[in-house]
C-alpha cells in the first residue's frame, strides 16, 4: 500500500503484501473533494477542476474532455457481495487496516477510481462503500433503490439520470416511468445528512420535492434537469424548508403551471441572509413576485448565479444588479423594455450595470431581445468567457459589434440567424473558443437553414482550440468538415444535424462517408452525432477510427446491417448507441449481443426490428432489460417493433412500467 | 479517405445535382436523393413529406421558447362548465382553429348534424367572437389570421 499523502498516525503491520494499486487511482484531491463539501459546483459530476464556461445543460453532460465522467467503469462486473466467493471462512476484518483504508480513499473522488478500488477484494470494497460521498447512476432502471443504500453507507450527493434522452424529441410516450419517487423514499431514511439531488430526465412530484426537503435537514443543492411533474408549489416547499440551501437549479424543466394557479414561491425563502450561490429558474415559465426576488438577492450575499425567466424587464435587471454586483453568471431573462417606445431605460444607463459587474463571466438569456440594448453589455464582452444568444434571432450585424469584443470567449450558443458571415465573425475574434453550438430558428427539415459548410470552415480556421461543436445546418461538405478534422485537434464531441433527411455533400453530391470518417480518425471523439446521406462506409470508418466513442447517435443512415456491425465491433468504449429511422434488421440488433452489457442502453426507433428478434435478446441475455415502446395511438399486436430501449440492469424487469411498454 | 473512391454504394446518387434552389430538378425541395438512388430499393424511407416526430432533434423547450411567444388564449363559452386554453400557433388557419374549439366544447355542449356547436336548449348556433386590445367584441374571421 502506498503512503497516504495524509496519514494518519497508525502504522498497522500488514501480513501479507496487498495487492497493487492500480494504475488508474488519482491520489490527490480535486476541487470535489468530499473533505469540504463542494457549494458552488457547477461541475455536476465532473470530477476534474471547476471550469468557468459554465452552459447549464452540459453540468449533467458526461462529455468532460478530461476523461472523467462516472458511471459502470469500462467492466461489467456482477456484485461482490454475498458469500459465495472462495472456500470457507475468512479471516476476521482488521479493523485498524481498515481504517487506514478509509482515510486513504477519502482521497479519491473520481467514480471510476472508486470502481476500480471496490474491485480490488472485500476489504476494499467495504472502505470504498463507506467513503464513497457521492453516487452516481446513470438510469435508475439500472439498480434498485433499496440495493444502493445498502451498499453505500455515507453518501452526501446521488446524481440520477432517468428517461433515454431521445424523449426530449417526443419519441417516448408520457408516462413511460423514471418516478424519483422510490428514490427519495429510499434515500430518506438511509441518509439523513445528504446533501445534494441531481436529477436529469426524471417525473419529479411536488410531493418528492416535499419529501426532499422534509428527509433531509442539511440539505444544500438540488439540480433539476429536463425534469417534469413538479409546478411552484413544489418549489416553494423546497425554499421554505431548506434553510441551507446553496443551490437551486431549474435548467429546461417543463414546469406545470395554469397562470391562475402559481403559488409565490419566491417569497417563501427564509426572511434573514440565506446561504444561496446559485438560482436558476429561467424555465419556470410563469410570471413571479420581483420585488420579493429583489429582496431575497439583496440579503443573499453569496449569490453568483441568477438566471431569471423572461417575465423580467431590463429596468428590473438593472435592480438586480444593484443588489448583487458580485454576480459571475446572469441570465437576463428577455432583454428589452416595458415602457413605451421612447421612455424607459437607456442603453447608457444600463451599460452602467453592467460596467459595475466586475466578475460577470457567463451571460445567458436574450429571449426576445431588443438588439437596441445589446451594446449596453460591451462594459463585460472582453471578460465573458461564456455567451448564450441561443434564444436570441440576431442578423450578423446585430452580432458583430458584440462578438468582436469577447476575446476571451470560450463557449458560445447562438441562433443560425447570424448566418456564415456572423460565424465567420466569431472565427476572427474567439481564438479560444472550446464549445460552440449553433441552433436552428426553424426547426424543420425544409427550412432555408441560414449556415451551411462556409460557416463550419470559417469556425475551423479561427477556433483551433474548439473542443465540442454542435451544429444544424442544411448544407454541408466533406471538405470542410475534413477540414475541421484537421484544424481542430481537440476536438472530443462532434454533433453535426444535417436537417433535410439523406442529404449529400452540396457540392459534389458525394455521401457525407468521408467527412466523418475524417472526423473520427482525426479527432479523439468521444462523442458523435451523424446525420447526412450515409453508407455502410461510413460506419465502417466509425468502427475503425472510433475507438474513444462513447455516446453516438445516428438518424436515416447506413445502408445494412453491417453498419450496426461495424459499430459494435469497432467502438469498444461505447455505452450509448441511439438509432432512428435507419435501415437495421434484427440481425443487425443481434450482432451486438455479445457487447450489451458493456453498454449503458440501446434505443431503435423507427427501423426495421420485429419481435421475434427483440425476444430473441431478452432470452439470451438474462441482465438486460429489454423494453418495446407502442405509442398510445398503436392498436393490438403487431410483428413489427417501433420502438426498443434495452439496457443492463441489475433489478430485472421494473415494476412500473405502464401498458404500452412491453418488457420481454 | 480519396473522393474517389467514395461511394462504395455505386450509387450515382446526384450526378452532378447541387443544391441551388434555382436549378430545375423534378425532386421536390428538401426531399432526399434517394428516390434516384439504388441502394434505396434495400432502404425505402418514407416519402419526404412524411413528418418525422422529433426531426430536426431540437428539444421542446427550446421549440416552444422560440415561437411568436406561445399564443396561449383562454376560451369561454356560455354555459360551458369551465374555460379551455388554445394556442393559437399550433394552428394555421381559422378553420383548423375552429375546428379544434369545436372538438374542445362540442362534449359538453351539443352539435347539430351540420357540426356546428349549438346550444340543446334553443338551438341556437354558438359564434366565436374575441375581444381585441381595444375592448371591441369582434367576430372570429374578420381579420387576417396572422
Amino acid at each position: 500500500m502506498s503512503t497516504p499523502h495524509s496519514s494518519s498516525t497508525s502504522s498497522a503491520p500488514h501480513r501479507a503484501s496487498p495487492p497493487q494499486i492500480p494504475q488508474s487511482l488519482t491520489l490527490a484531491p480535486t476541487a470535489s473533494s468530499s473533505a469540504s463539501p463542494s457549494s458552488s459546483s457547477a461541475s455536476g459530476m465532473r470530477d476534474a477542476a471547476e471550469d468557468d464556461s459554465d452552459s447549464p445543460p452540459s453540468q449533467m453532460s458526461e462529455d468532460d474532455p478530461g476523461g472523467g465522467g462516472g458511471g459502470g467503469g469500462d467492466r461489467w462486473e456482477p456484485d461482490l457481495r454475498g458469500g459465495n466467493g472462495g472456500a470457507g471462512r475468512w479471516a476476521p476484518p482488521d479493523q485498524v487496516l481498515e481504517n487506514v483504508l478509509e482515510s486513504v480513499l477519502e482521497f479519491l473522488t473520481a467514480a471510476r477510481d472508486r470502481n476500480a478500488a471496490s474491485l480490488v477484494c472485500r476489504s476494499w470494497y467495504r472502505a470504498e462503500a463507506q467513503t464513497r460521498r457521492e453516487l452516481f447512476i446513470g438510469n435508475c432502471y439500472a439498480v434498485a433503490p433499496r440495493r444502493a443504500v445498502e451498499r453505500f453507507g455515507g453518501l452526501r450527493s446521488v446524481v440520477l439520470k432517468g428517461k433515454p434522452r431521445f424523449a426530449d424529441f417526443n419519441l417516448v410516450p408520457n408516462g413511460w416511468g423514471a418516478y424519483v419517487s422510490p428514490w427519495v423514499a429510499a434515500l430518506g431514511p438511509a441518509y439523513p445528512r445528504l446533501e445534494r439531488i441531481c436529477l436529469k430526465r426524471m417525473t419529479v412530484s411536488d410531493d418528492d420535492l416535499a419529501l426532499v426537503a422534509n428527509s433531509f435537514p442539511l440539505f444544500k443543492e438540488l439540480s433539476l434537469v429536463c425534469c417534469d411533474g413538479f409546478s411552484t408549489l413544489g418549489l416553494a416547499v423546497i425554499a421554505e424548508r431548506c434553510r441551507h440551501l446553496r443551490v437551486l437549479d431549474l435548467i429546461e424543466d417543463y414546469v406545470e403551471d395554469e397562470d391562475d394557479e402559481m403559488v409565490d414561491w419566491i417569497s417563501k425563502f427564509p426572511e434573514s441572509n440565506t446561504s444561496l450561490e446559485s438560482l436558476v429558474f429561467d424555465c419556470v415559465s410563469v410570471p413571479f413576485n420581483f420585488e420579493a426576488l429583489e429582496a431575497l438577492v439583496a440579503r443573499s450575499p453569496a449569490l453568483r448565479r441568477l438566471r431569471v425567466n423572461h417575465h423580467v424587464s431590463v429596468e428590473q435587471l438593472r435592480r438586480l444588479m444593484a443588489r448583487a454586483p458580485q454576480l459571475t453568471h446572469f441570465g437576463t431573462g428577455a432583454f428589452r423594455s416595458e415602457a413605451a417606445p421612447g421612455g424607459g431605460l437607456s442603453v447608457t444607463e444600463l451599460a452602467t450595470s453592467f460596467a459595475a459587474s466586475r466578475s460577470l463571466i457567463c451571460l445567458s438569456g436574450f429571449r426576445d431581445v431588443n438588439p437596441e440594448y445589446l451594446p449596453a453589455i460591451f462594459p463585460v464582452c472582453a471578460k465573458l468567457t461564456s455567451l448564450n444568444f441561443s434564444f436570441a434571432s440576431l442578423t450578423a450585424e446585430e452580432l458583430k459589434p458584440v462578438i468582436c469584443n469577447c476575446i476571451n470567449l470560450r463557449t458560445f450558443w447562438v441562433l443560425d440567424t447570424v448566418g456564415d458571415e456572423g460565424l465567420r465573425a466569431v472565427a476572427d475574434t474567439c481564438s479560444d473558443l472550446r464549445e460552440l453550438r449553433v441552433f436552428p430558428l426553424d426547426a424543420s427539415e425544409d427550412s432555408e437553414g441560414s449556415v451551411s459548410d462556409v460557416g463550419l470552415q470559417a469556425i475551423s480556421e479561427g477556433c483551433r482550440k474548439l473542443e465540442s461543436i454542435l451544429y444544424f445546418c442544411q448544407r454541408m461538405t466533406n471538405a470542410a468538415v475534413i477540414a475541421m478534422s484537421k484544424n481542430c485537434p481537440d476536438l472530443v464531441v462532434f454533433r453535426l444535424c444535417i436537417m433535410g433527411r439523406h442529404r449529400p455533400d452540396r457540392i459534389t453530391g458525394e455521401p457525407m462517408d468521408d467527412g466523418f470518417g475524417a472526423i473520427v480518425k482525426n479527432c479523439k471523439l468521444t462523442r458523435l452525432s451523424v446525420s447526412g446521406l450515409l453508407t455502410d462506409k461510413a460506419f465502417a470508418y466509425i468502427g475503425k477510427y472510433g475507438k474513444l466513442i462513447k455516446t453516438l447517435s445516428v438518424a436515416f443512415a447506413g445502408n445494412s446491417d453491417m453498419s450496426l456491425q461495424y459499430i459494435f465491433e469497432g467502438c469498444t468504449k461505447l455505452q450509448k448507441l441511439e438509432v432512428r429511422d435507419s435501415p437495421f434488421s434484427d440481425k443487425g440488433l443481434l450482432s451486438g449481443l455479445n457487447y450489451f452489457y458493456n453498454m449503458r442502453f440501446l434505443w431503435m426507433n423507427s427501423c426495421r426490428l420485429t419481435m421475434r428478434g427483440c425476444k430473441d435478446v431478452a432470452h439470451q441475455m438474462q441482465n438486460l432489460v429489454v423494453e418495446v415502446i407502442k405509442d398510445h395511438t398503436d392498436e393490438g399486436e403487431s410483428e413489427i417493433v417501433d420502438k426498443l430501449y434495452l439496457y443492463r440492469s441489475l433489478a430485472g424487469p421494473r415494476k412500473d412500467a405502464p401498458t404500452f411498454v412491453t418488457l420481454l | 479517405m480519396s473522393a474517389s473512391s467514395a461511394n462504395s454504394a455505386a450509387s450515382p446518387a446526384v450526378s452532378g445535382l447541387d443544391y441551388d434552389d434555382t436549378a430545375l430538378t423534378l425532386a421536390l425541395p428538401g426531399s432526399s436523393f434517394s428516390a434516384s438512388d439504388p441502394a434505396a430499393d434495400h432502404d425505402k424511407p418514407p416519402s419526404p413529406k412524411a413528418r418525422a416526430v422529433g426531426w430536426p432533434p431540437v428539444r421542446a423547450y427550446r421549440r416552444n421558447a422560440l415561437r411568436d411567444e406561445a399564443k396561449l388564449v383562454k376560451v369561454a363559452v356560455d354555459g360551458a362548465p369551465y374555460l379551455r386554453k388554445v394556442d393559437l400557433a399550433a394552428h394555421d388557419g381559422y378553420a383548423a382553429l375552429l375546428r379544434a374549439l369545436h372538438g374542445m366544447f362540442a362534449p359538453c355542449l351539443g352539435a347539430d348534424g351540420a357540426g356546428r356547436l349549438v346550444d340543446a336548449a334553443t338551438g341556437a348556433e354558438y359564434v366565436p367572437t374575441y375581444e381585441d386590445k381595444d375592448g371591441d367584441w369582434m367576430l372570429v374571421g374578420d381579420v387576417p389570421f396572422k
